[in-house]
């Protein structure tokens, strides 16, 4: 049975020996086919020496979720041999090394094992070590190639692109791939069952990791300062959003530099950075992971009680502690929802893909202006850093910032007295006055119990008006973040299910499948917290709603219990948070599992 | 505290600045520190020093962490902004502030244990990166809103009100920031406002992070025999080794009356400092030398004043970012946004 345009496959190697370009290459070879693909880098934290794998899925329906079945697995590291072969599905496909024999015992009966003496050919045809180990990746390539079906003149096209300006390595790779891949023609029945075909499926999307969308987002967004301390997996973000502002935010004539990034000794001096140039005026952020988050709740809480906008990305990885920092979670819904001490409650915004990334990246800064207070986006690992096929990016010329109430000098000119925290037209957000603009703006900000008037305060009814205000102001962003994703089934059904964030693609998928079975399930996905009337009105509208989520203690459940007042009998708990991606697999039977019991 | 409100009634004998404002016109809330604290006394030399440079109040922004001393930011400058953040972390928000809007004059208040306990990583990275600010930490030894327990600045050997003798080494904040590079590093003595006075102004008109260590008793915790930060012991152990006049911009130096004593070191704006050299061998301008004369003379209990060292190629934290004039949280979106074109053209690189 031939699989055109289906199936998954996964490369394990050793990181540090240059297997990303090889893995990348592929990517976009089967992209530029026109073919759905998504990869998935699965690797250590470590910078050489450890094993580390990437997966490629290639859906003909688009389907962008991790699966776990591998319909062919490229096993060039030893020292996994046994677990790589283990993962191959029945009647799959293992190619290896056969430079070196392979273990008798690693052999199954139902794969079927194909031998290409990389390091052999590249040892013959190369001459300096690192030459020869790289090259050993573009070869497994160029046999991938063969064995796939893949375009040749795609992957000449690709590779001429690339090395454009390095004629040496141009002529090294394209050597390399024809080694692989004239093996595997003169050895191998090319193509397998499983192997491409052309598509144009692919023509109005981008292959793009969250972290450098969002980075994106902020250029777009008008983000002037950004403080950071590199964390795994977030710190792709504020490269990508360096690499973005040299090219487009240098002055012409004086080469100088429109935004200022700042890597901070850690991230509380990250945050506090944020929240000063912010109280300056200007549109600030920082990327950041659960630990750091962990170390900017002193400051997230002055943010949110004296006001001042702040915009933080979490780029999730498995917790608790440093936890496993090159895999994947949503493990800070909560820590984020009501970061700090004291009573706090923040707005939040969640997308599922790089492009909502670009998307609410833009809007987390009109959110944390507007309403000025800190705000968070969460991603995670899977969306940060790994390529995501998705639609092309779009911007809308007309978009300018919203800086929410920020008086100027003209204004501050006409009023009588300013008061900082006084609420004069009755939506709970007070005005503002930026530093160095105008002697009648003049306020002091303070952690401190405050009265409206931005007089410090211990008198009980003063502290406790400023305190309920700001709730006020708060729940009103219910109405201004992004409306849920909403999905109705095709027939009346009294069962839903709710997610966040990353596990979107794989719930989209396991609904599908579901369908087919006769599960027919209502789907909302939450973008933004405190959560809206849809959100309630889903939960209390359904008899039973599955929560699906990646973390061990069903966070997303509690936030919408805690939330909207339902009970838990009503919510389903469906968790995966073993560090990979969510897959359909796992929502369907985690769905059956419960449908199960409850029969 | 910042709710008694000082009368802003003026007398019309008071004396005027350059920009016609009065002493009266920098001053804050009334003070809520204890009698005699020595942080009013920097206060008011805060207070005149701004006066005499004539700067307009909003043009600045104070900036604080948590303690007594970073209280005093209400009680200067009621007409600009001010920030009170949380422990330790001033520099982190000045940094900010600073970055977002290179125009803004920046003075941050902090106390010892605010800058040299819980802030001393913040502190240390502020001067690396060469903010432009000045920053005074008022430097008592103790921690006085906690009722008196040791601080990071205590000498070895000094004793707490309760008798308790302190048996660790002290943090020394000036030789700390010689060592991290510190542009500008001072100290001097909350009683002595005639030195104070013109430290503060250089410090103002210093591109790049000035740092002035300003030894202020403590009156109720830390005021007597036993400590070496009480007035008795400071009055009696100060030595000034360098006395710096601040010179402003456009009055020329005519004449170097003392030669070989006097140096003249040009600041960022255009303005002077003269240092005069008070102890003999001392050159602010050599920061090797100043560091080797500061820890000799502290073996022999001296606690030596003035301005200690001076830069004279300071790059401050907007120049090494190569960061453009005008301060960008205000610059025009255009200039910000690349638009649509743009965007799609630069996501051929994701095809």
């Amino acid at each position: 049975m031939s699989q055109v345009n289906d199936f998954a496959f996964k490369i394990g190697t050793v990181n540090g020996t240059g297997s990303a370009s090889a893995n990348g290459l592929i990517m976009q070879a089967i992209f530029r086919m026109g073919v759905p693909v998504t990869g998935k880098n699965v690797f250590p934290s470590n910078i050489q020496g450890l094993p580390t794998w990437y997966e490629i899925r290639v859906s003909k329906d688009g389907y962008t979720a991790r699966t776990p079945h591998f319909d062919l697995m490229v096993a060039l590291n030893p020292a996994t041999y046994a677990k790589d072969v283990a993962e191959v599905r029945s009647g799959g496909w293992l190619l290896y090394d056969s430079t070196w024999p392979l273990d008798e015992k690693l052999k199954r009966p139902d794969v079927t094992y194909l031998g290409v003496p990389l390091a052999e050919m590249c040892n013959a045809t190369f001459k300096g070590v690192r030459e020869r180990i790289l090259m050993k990746n573009i070869a497994y390539a160029g046999a991938l190639a063969a064995l796939l079906g893949m375009d040749t003149e795609v992957i000449k096209g690709l590779t001429k692109e690339k090395f454009s300006r390095k004629q040496a390595l141009l002529d090294s790779n394209e050597k390399a791939i024809s080694l692989g891949f004239d093996y595997a023609k003169a050895h191998f029945d090319c193509p397998l069952p499983i192997r491409l075909e052309m598509m144009d499926a692919t023509k109005d999307s981008i292959l793009i990791d969250g972290n450098t969308a969002a980075g994106l987002g902020a250029l777009y967004a008008g983000a002037t300062v950004g403080a950071w301390y590199p964390i795994t997996p977030s710190t792709s973000l504020m490269e990508a959003f360096k690499g973005f502002c040299q090219k487009y935010r240098r002055d012409e004539a004086t080469k100088k530099n429109r935004f200022a990034i700042i890597q901070a000794e850690d991230e509380l001096a990250a945050i506090g950075m944020v929240i000063g140039a912010s109280w300056a005026g200007a549109r600030a952020f920082t990327p950041t992971s659960g630990p750091g988050i962990s170390l900017m709740n002193e400051f997230v809480g002055l943010a949110y009680y004296a006001e001042v906008p702040a915009v933080i990305f979490d780029v999730q990885r498995a917790g608790p502690s440093t936890g496993m920092p090159t895999r994947t979670q949503q493990c800070d819904l909560l820590l984020c929802a009501y970061a700090s001490h004291g009573d706090t409650r923040h707005i939040c915004l969640y997308p599922s893909d790089p492009r909502e990334a670009f998307e609410l990246a833009v809007k987390a800064f009109d959110l944390a202006e507007r309403f000025q207070t800190p705000v968070f986006v969460l991603s995670d690992l899977d969306i940060g850093m790994n390529d995501w096929m998705v639609p092309t990016l779009t911007w809308d010329d007309g978009y300018r910032p919203d800086r929410g109430k920020v008086l100027s000098a003209a204004e501050l000119d006409q009023v009588k007295n300013f008061y900082r925290y006084l609420d004069v037209d009755g939506d709970g957000i007070p005005q503002r006055t930026l530093p160095g603009v105008h002697p009648k703006g003049a306020y002091f900000t303070r952690g401190s119990g405050h009265n409206k008037f931005g007089g410090y305060t211990e008198d009980a009814d003063e502290y406790q008006e400023v305190l309920d205000r700001i709730a006020r102001k708060v729940q009103n962003a219910a109405k201004a973040v992004p409306a849920p994703f909403v999905r109705k089934a095709a027939a009346p059904t009294r069962m839903g299910l709710i997610t966040v964030g990353g596990c979107h693609a794989a719930c989209m998928e396991a609904i599908d499948q579901m369908t087919k079975e006769g599960i027919a399930l209502d789907y909302l996905r939450v973008r933004g917290f405190p959560f809206g009337d849809e959100v309630h009105d889903f939960v209390a509208n359904h008899d039973v709603t599955f929560v699906v989520e990646q973390n061990r203690d069903a966070q997303l459940r509690s936030l919408l219990m805690l939330e909207t007042g339902v009970g838990v009998a009503k919510l389903e708990s469906v968790r995966y948070y073993a560090g990979f991606p969510m897959s359909a697999h796992h929502v369907v039977s985690g769905v059956k599992a419960k449908l199960e019991r409850a029969a | 505290m910042t709710y008694i409100a000082k009368p802003k009634v003026h007398h019309p004998s008071l004396k005027k600045n350059a920009i016609g404002l009065t002493r009266r016109d920098y001053e804050g809330a009334i003070t809520t520190l204890c009698a005699g604290c020595g942080h009013d006394s920097i206060t008011a030399a805060i207070i005149q020093a701004f006066w005499e440079l004539s700067v307009p109040p909003h043009t600045v922004a104070k900036l604080s962490g948590i303690g007594c001393s970073s209280k005093t930011p209400a009680y200067f400058l009621r007409e600009a902004h001010g920030f009170n953040s949380v422990h330790g972390r001033m520099p982190a928000i000045a940094t900010g502030a600073g970055a977002a809007n290179g125009g803004l004059m920046m003075i941050g208040v902090s106390g010892d244990g605010d800058s040299l306990s819980i802030g001393l990583g913040q502190l240390s990275h502020a001067m690396r990166r060469n903010v432009n600010m000045l920053y005074v930490l008022e430097n008592n030894g103790v921690y006085g809103l906690t009722k008196g327990q040791f601080s990071a600045s205590a000498d070895p050997g000094s004793t707490s009100k309760k008798g308790e003798v302190n048996t660790m080494e002290a943090i020394d904040s000036v030789l700390l920031a010689l060592t991290l590079g510190a542009t500008f590093v001072a100290r001097s003595f909350s009683g002595d406002k005639g030195q104070l006075v013109p430290l503060l102004k250089a410090g103002l008109a210093h591109k790049g992070f000035a740092f002035i260590d300003v030894i202020s008793p403590c009156v109720t915790f830390n005021d007597h025999e036993g400590s070496t930060k009480s007035y008795a012991y400071t009055r009696e152990h100060q030595v000034e080794v360098v006395q710096a006049d601040f010179v402003p911009i456009r009055e020329e130096i005519t004449s170097e009356q003392d030669a070989g004593t006097v140096k003249s070191v040009m600041l960022h704006d255009g303005s002077w400092v003269r240092l005069h050299k008070v102890a003999d061998n001392y050159d602010a301008t050599d920061r090797d030398r100043a560091y080797a004369y500061i820890r000799e003379r502290q073996k022999a209990n001296e606690v030596l004043t003035g301005l200690l060292y001076i830069s004279s190629d300071s790059r401050d934290m907007v120049e090494q970012n190569e960061m453009v004039d005008a301060p960008v949280y205000n610059l025009p979106f255009e200039q910000l946004c690349p638009g649509n074109a743009e965007l799609q053209k630069l996501q051929a690189r994701f095809r």
